[in-house]
């Protein structure tokens, strides 16, 4: 089936660019006529997931491919990995750094938060190799 | 009530987004933890913080807020200001604390 497909560099030095993939997409769906609330459960996931590329993994890729009842969302980095990721999707539990929490961020909600707004969340992560987040929210 | 009704009980001033005054509002919350906003905040169109980095104004645009209030007299960046002009998000900055600043919002008539 045809798609949109949208690809966007996430830097991960600059903390003041983090979000400027997901506005994009949230941008493109509202054109699209997507309805506002799944616009905001796309734009919170992706949003939650951008900044976790830039806090915890230098940066990455972001993919969105928007398809006319969902859009697949994929969060590529090459940063530490996750080593327990049971661990990570606890509500609560970061490895944050107190200088990240300063900014804001570090509550240890990224990844729940991620699963709670979208409708499939899958992680794939090697300790040292990177860490690629699959996000597929239905309109 | 309206963002310029926030104003005058706030005693605020107004940093960007004038156009924008006459917006009716209904729910407010406060943090200064962005991850909170995202993970807990429903529908809320104010957001009050004592954080100033761009982040805040990202989190209110993702959340689809209309206006934050920063307390504690704080100011940020003009770079801050310019993304909120640019989102059409109103800014406002109080002299009053966070808890403060709330309660009277609160007891204003505006919900949590």
């Amino acid at each position: 089936m045809d798609c949109v497909r949208l690809e966007y560099d996430v830097d991960g030095e600059n903390f003041a660019s983090a979000g400027n993939a997901s506005e994009s997409v949230k941008r493109t769906l509202k054109q699209l006529g997507v309805s506002p609330a799944s616009v905001r459960r796309v734009a919170i996931a992706m949003y939650e997931g951008e900044i976790n590329m830039v806090i915890h993994a230098h940066g990455g890729k972001a993919i969105a491919e928007i398809y006319p009842d969902h859009i697949g969302i994929y969060l590529k980095d090459s940063g530490p990995g996750i080593a327990d990721i049971d661990l990570a999707m606890k509500a609560g539990y970061s490895t944050a750094t107190e200088n990240i929490r300063s900014l804001g961020f570090g509550a240890g909600m990224g990844l729940p938060n991620m699963k709670k707004y979208s409708d499939e969340m899958t992680i794939d992560s090697t300790v040292g190799v990177g860490t690629t987040v699959y996000l597929r929210i239905d309109f | 009530m309206t963002i310029a009704d926030v104003v005058k009980l706030l005693d605020a001033e107004i940093l960007c987004g004038e156009d924008h005054l006459d917006t009716e509002i209904h729910t407010a919350c406060g943090s200064d933890m962005m991850s909170d906003v995202l993970a807990y905040v429903k529908d809320q169109s104010v957001l009050l913080t004592g954080l100033l980095n761009p982040q805040v104004v990202r989190t209110a645009e993702m959340m689809d807020m209309l206006c934050i209030v920063f307390v504690r007299g704080k100011r940020p960046e003009p770079a801050v200001v310019e993304l909120a002009k640019d989102k059409g998000i109103v800014l406002l900055s109080t002299e009053k604390r966070l808890f403060v600043a709330c309660g009277i919002l609160y007891t204003n008539g505006l919900g949590g």
